[in-house]
Parts: structure tokens; sequence; C-alpha cells
């Protein structure tokens, strides 16, 4: 019985650390949220080449042949770091292909995804906060697919849109497909990209090697931004530490006072209980398939409501610089807040726990 | 990651209920923990010559006869004070006659022990305690008072903190003593609780004595030796205690009704369950993350869950307890008619969740309150600087 990280995983962690710290030191993380979602092509490259694109890709396609959970240690680095990319998008086409791809589709797709080449998106969502599979509903016809899906993770870089379609299934639109036009949106969370999909009449490629794939994907998702909020959490957590360990008020430095101390052990105890909660529901992802979606459910409302609140409190403990642009905080925070809203609210996912717990 | 205890623990579990199958269903509590110590399942670190099974160290198998004898009808567990504190105070700091004579008959339960710590002047500061004792001849004579002192009225013998270096530093005059608490020099007064009902007392020293030799440990070293059991103290959190709370929780939500439903069909009150079913999962989660580590040897990589389980037991509990009283509605303003000391509710009756609900401020208060708790986690999780206590750590007047 083991339920922690291997040396490979701490490995995995520790390399990714290394990367985000040498490639994405502060200045440089503060410009490319200034400068928006676009994506900075050398950075993708940079960690495209040390295997983050591929993370979970089958090794015959170029990938590292990895798990959920070793996706989320890989999430929880990207959060901490607010490491801009389509990252969890990218991650999620791959899956999608792995588990439900041809073989002709893995061979045609899987390789350029792995290598970073062709950059992956997502549209799941549909008007009036229709996240779940099941509300899909933008339908195929005769290989053609019509409709609006809503606050897809895609930018002017995506080669190739993850789409959720009616019954729960899922296709493939490539970029440069016929009908497609992306309606950028502008986000609060500016290391991330979004838009709305007009589809018309445009050709989709299903992937239907293992039905109702929408749900299982939107779980893998749920476990994904919970890892990135988390990640985010404990970084805001650390700044805040540091804050407190530096700032100097009535002579002392305010980590001095119990008022700062107490609020501060608070946010640990709030944030590390998530840690398990996490690397269970990714495990289950895998191992577990009747706990799956019951675990991703629970994480994803979980840690993303706590990470939020405990970025709130982390602005509080910074005071006046807190509230400013300058501030980095809040780039971990509109990260924690662009996780808890996309793909629906706590409260959405606490009402689909209540079910499928059968309270 | 592998979450199978594989076919070596699936064999013990299946020995471990096949004993209980096998053991009568009206044995009484000694005749049960002989025979259970005897087939190696408890006091599992405890050498035989001192009554224990003296097993290879394996937290796994603890874990898998602590959950098969708590789902048994077989009542097991000893006061916390005696085979959680004394004994392994005694394997740490006492010496071989006291460990001979006092620990057998501790592990059945002949000999029930009461801690003498916490004073009126002394709670979480702990070290300015002032009850003393002072040698006379070949007796300790011992004035002054203890309070919130559980099982006094039916305990045989107390351990506790005295001052018997007087002038000497706060934390250096103290020494650690063994006591009989039926004697002249001893009264017990009960305290009654914020419950109605009375499970800790007062005790009061005026002239009571102890054999010079019923010291453990040596002059000015009771501090050192009242801390000595932390090392034994692994705590690996509330997860399977949290999780059977939930469980009656819910089960109240399904049997209350709102209008014309069950409650557990209100979208608020799921609302309510589905946030504390994410807590009582982190708990669970967190515990078998301690569980993992201390089976491998790796206790430095849950630093930080080992100095948050007590408080996140209390904070998880409180939202446990506060949703249970408002399901029973008009009920909660009707007084318990009992007050239980496990608090663990099975909801017999709808009472039941006042007394719970006053009974969970005891989680925040004893053993480290909880804001003493935000303290430890601050200075040795986070790395925060102490506050001023260290700096006032001189002897009280």
């Amino acid at each position: 019985m083991h339920f922690g990280t291997t040396e490979e995983q701490d490995l995995l962690q520790a390399t990714l650390r290394r990367f985000t710290s040498e490639a994405l030191p502060p200045d440089r993380r503060r410009a490319l949220f200034e400068a928006g979602p676009q994506l900075d092509r050398s950075l993708w490259r940079e960690a495209a080449d040390i295997g983050l694109a591929g993370l979970m890709i089958p090794e015959a396609y170029g990938g590292a042949g990895l798990t959920l959970l070793d996706q989320a240690l890989a999430g929880e680095v990207l959060g901490e770091s607010a490491c801009p990319g389509p990252w969890l998008a990218h991650a999620l086409v791959g899956l999608a292909l792995s588990l439900g791809g041809s073989e002709a589709q893995r061979a045609r797709w899987l390789p350029a995804l792995a290598s970073g080449e062709c950059i992956g998106g997502v549209a799941f969502g549909e008007s009036g906060d229709r996240w779940e599979a099941a509300d899909w509903r933008v339908a195929v016809e005769s290989g053609r697919v019509t409709g609006t899906k809503c606050h897809a993770h895609a930018g002017d870089e995506t080669g190739l849109f993850l789409v959720g379609l009616a019954g729960g299934r899922v296709g493939l639109v490539e970029a440069d497909a016929t009908g497609l036009r992306r309606r950028p949106i502008e986000g609060h969370d500016r290391s991330r990209a979004l838009c709305d999909l007009e589809l018309e009449r445009t050709p989709i490629e299903l992937l239907d090697a293992r039905p109702g794939l929408g749900e299982p994907l939107l779980d893998a998702a749920r476990v994904l931004l919970a890892a990135d909020a988390f990640g985010a959490a404990w970084q805001m957590i650390r700044a805040s530490v540091d804050y407190a360990n530096t700032r100097e008020q009535f002579d002392t430095k305010i980590a001095q006072f119990q008022a700062v101390k107490h609020q501060l052990a608070d946010m640990a105890m709030a944030a590390e209980p998530m840690r398990g909660l996490i690397w269970y529901a990714a495990w289950a992802f895998d191992h577990r398939p009747a706990e799956r979606a019951r675990e991703a459910v629970t994480a994803k409302a979980h840690v993303t409501d706590g990470a939020v609140r405990i970025g709130r409190a982390a602005v509080a403990l910074h005071g006046g610089i807190g509230f400013t642009w300058d501030c980095d905080v809040h780039l971990f925070l509109k990260r924690a807040m662009f996780d808890r809203t996309w793909l629906g609210s706590p409260t959405a996912h606490r009402a689909r726990l209540a079910c499928l717990a059968a309270y | 990651m592998e979450l199978e205890f594989g076919p070596e623990y699936d064999r013990f579990r299946e020995e471990v209920l096949a004993f209980l199958a096998e053991t009568p269903r009206d044995v009484d509590r000694r005749s049960f923990l002989k025979a259970a110590t005897e087939r190696g399942y408890v006091y599992r670190s405890i050498p035989r010559r001192f009554g224990g099974s003296e097993q290879p160290f394996d937290p796994i198998r603890e874990s898998i006869v602590a959950e098969c004898f708590d789902a048994s009808p077989f009542s097991w567990r000893l006061g916390p004070q005696s085979t959680g504190m004394l004994v392994p105070t005694l394997l740490e700091a006492g010496s071989d006659w006291q460990r001979e004579r006092f620990i057998p008959p501790t592990l059945l339960g002949d000999f029930v022990w009461c801690q003498g710590y916490s004073e009126p002047g002394a709670g979480s500061d702990l070290a300015a305690l002032r009850s003393t004792a002072r040698l006379e001849g070949d007796e300790w004579v011992i004035d002054g008072q203890k309070i919130w002192t559980s099982d006094a009225d039916h305990a045989g013998f107390m351990f506790g903190m005295f001052r018997t270096e007087p002038g000497a530093d706060k934390h250096a005059g103290i020494s650690y003593l063994l006591l009989e608490m039926d004697q002249p020099g001893i009264e017990v007064r009960p305290l009654r609780q914020i419950t109605g009902a009375t499970h800790f007392f007062e005790v009061f020293f005026d002239g009571a004595r102890t054999k010079a030799d019923w010291i453990v440990g040596r002059r000015g070293e009771g501090w050192r030796v009242a801390r000595a059991n932390l090392k034994y103290e692994r705590n690996l959190g509330g997860g399977p205690r949290l999780r059977q709370r939930f469980a009656a929780v819910l089960e109240l939500a399904r049997t209350m009704r709102i209008g014309d439903r069950p409650a557990s069909e209100d979208s608020v009150i799921r609302q309510r369950l589905a946030e504390i079913e994410g807590h009582v999962r982190c708990a669970e989660t967190m515990t078998l993350r301690q569980l993992s580590a201390a089976a491998r040897g790796e206790d430095d990589r849950v630093v930080l869950p080992m100095l948050v389980n007590k408080l996140y037991g209390t904070e998880v509990g409180e939202q446990i307890a506060q949703l249970g009283f408002d399901l029973i509605g008009a009920d909660g303003l009707r007084a318990p008619e009992r007050s239980t000391w496990d608090a663990v509710s099975t909801s017999a009756r709808d009472t039941d969740w006042v007394d719970q609900y006053l009974f969970e401020l005891a989680s925040g208060i004893a053993a480290g309150s909880s804001n003493i708790q935000r303290n430890v986690i601050g200075e040795r999780g986070l790395g925060l600087p102490r506050d001023l206590r260290a700096a006032r750590a001189r002897t009280p007047a």
C-alpha cells in the first residue's frame, strides 16, 4: 500500500519547477500576463521540448505514457507558476484521442500533439452555463456540426478543437475547417485563452471508439482544474508568508502578530488536506472507474472553492499593495477564479455530488 | 500509488474477523484484551514482559485491528490517559520496577489513571503550574489543585506534574509523579459541563502523599518526561471518525422532513452535505497519506498533515454538529435526554444532536486549544516567528 507520490513523480515535479523558475521568472510572468492570452511561442516550445505537451499520450505516439495523476502533479506546478498557455485543454485533447480515437485518428494527430507542434483546445460549454455532457445540444449531422460552443479554452494558436456534442459524445474540428468562427473573449485570467466557437456545417471527426467519452473527459478536466487551483493556492500562501516575514508595522514584522499568524495557519489548514483529495480523484480516474465521477466532482467543488477563499485572504494579508495590479497575488487569484468557474460553479458540482452520492 | 493492502493483509484481516466471530458475545473487557494480546492484535509496541504482545512495527496491521475491533460489539478501548499517556511515558522514562508494576495491570484496565496536568492558572501555559510536592523522609507531600481531570472519580491512580524545585526556572522546577487517589489528602469535586453532564473533576491536594520513588525520571525532569510520550503519539487524523459522523448526519437528513419531503431532498441541505463531504474526503485521504507514510518510514513527508489534523477535525466536526442541530428543527429547543461522552451520536434521539452540538465545543479547547494549534501550524508548519511566550519562560511567583 502506498498513498503518496513515487520518486519518478517527485522528479517530474522537481523538473517542472526548475523549468518554470528558469523560464518564467516573475518579471517575464508579469509581462506575459500583461500581453494577454496570445501564446508565447518560445515558452510553449521550451516546455514542449521537456515533454510537457505529451505527458499522457502513449509512448508509441511520442508521448510519455503517463497517467492522469502525473498530469495533475504537473498541473499543480503549472498553477503555482501561473504558467500561461492552454496546457489543460491540450492535455484533454490528447487524452480524448488516446481513449476514444480510432487507430487512424490517433496516428494522424497524437504525434503532433505530443511534440507540441499542434496545439489543442477544448469547447465543452454551451450558452446558459450548460457544462454537463448530458446538457450538450450541439449535434452532428452527416459528419458536419452546426451550433455555438461557449467559453472554449482555446486561442489564436489552437490547431485542433475537442468539441462536446449531444449525447455526451465528443469530436475533433480542425482550426482551418470550413464554417468555423472563433470569437475571442477577454478573460480576467490573462494566462489562459477563452473564446466562443461558432460552427456552421463544419466537418467534424467523431471520437467514438469509446462511447460516452464526454463525461470521463469532463471528470479528467475537473481533476486538472482542482490541481491547478491547488498549486495557485499554495503559491499564494507562500507569498503571504514571505510578505508577513518582511513587512514591518509597529516596529515589528507583521508575522509576529498572532492575528496574522493565525490567518496564515488557517489558510495552510484549508489547503494541505486538499492534496490527497486531488491525488485520489486522479488515481480513481485511472484505476477505479466506479468512483471516478464522484471523486472528480468533489475535488473540483472543494478545491477550487477553497483556493479562491485562500486567494482572497492572501490579498487581505498583503494589505493595500495586495489590491494593486503590481502585486503578483492577483495572477494566482484569477487563476483560481478561472478554475472555480470554468466547467461550472462549486454549487453546481455539489448538486451533482449530491445526486451521484444518492443523498 | 497503490491502495490495495495486498494478500498478506487481506489474510490478516480475515484472521482478525475470525477471532472476533469466535469470541463469545458476553466476554468481559479484561478477558477480551487478554485474548487479543495473546493473538498479537493489541499492545503491539509493548514488550511481552510488561504485558504487551511485542509485534514488529506495522501501522497497517494496527489500523486493520482498530477498524475491525471498532466495528465489533466488543468494548476494547481503555481511557486515553492510561494506555495513550501513562504507558508510553513509563516505557520511555520509567524505571524497570515501575514498568513491571504499573504497565501490565494498566493494559487490562485493572489500574485506571487520571492525568494531573492542568491547573486553574495553567492551561495553554501548562508550565505555569503551581501545585507543589516536597520530599519529607521517604514520601512526597503534595499541595495544590488540578482541574479538568477526566475519570478522577473512579481512577485509582494519577500521573501528574508538580513543582518540586522552588527557585528553579519555569520548566526546570517540575517533576513527574505517580500517586494513589484514594487517600485522606485528596478531595475530588465534580465539574458540571456545558452539556449538563459530569465527566471531569477538580482535584484538591492538602498534604496528600506518595512514595519517594514514585517519581518518573529525575527531579526537575518532569516537563521533559511529560513530553516524552509525544513520539509515541501517532495521530493519523480523524478521517474514519468524521466519516462515521457524516454518515450519521446524512441518515438524520433522510429521516427528518422539510415540508412533505425528506430534508435530504432539499437543495440547501444537499449543498451543506456536499460541502461537508468535501472536507470529510480531505480528512480521509489525509489519514491515508499518514498511514502510508508511517508504514514506509516517511513521516517527514506528512509533517503538515500531522500539524493540521487536530484543528481540521475540530472545524469539520463543528460543521457536522451544526447541520445536525439545524436538521432537528424545533427539537433544538429541548434539553437532551442524556449526555454522551464519546459524542458519536447515532441519532437514536433527535435531542442527541443538541448534546453533540454543545459537546463539540470541547474539541476546540481540550488537548491544545485551536488558537494554540494555529500557533503551532504557523511556527512549525510555515516557519513563522515564535510569539512572545518563548520570552516569558520564567518561574511563576
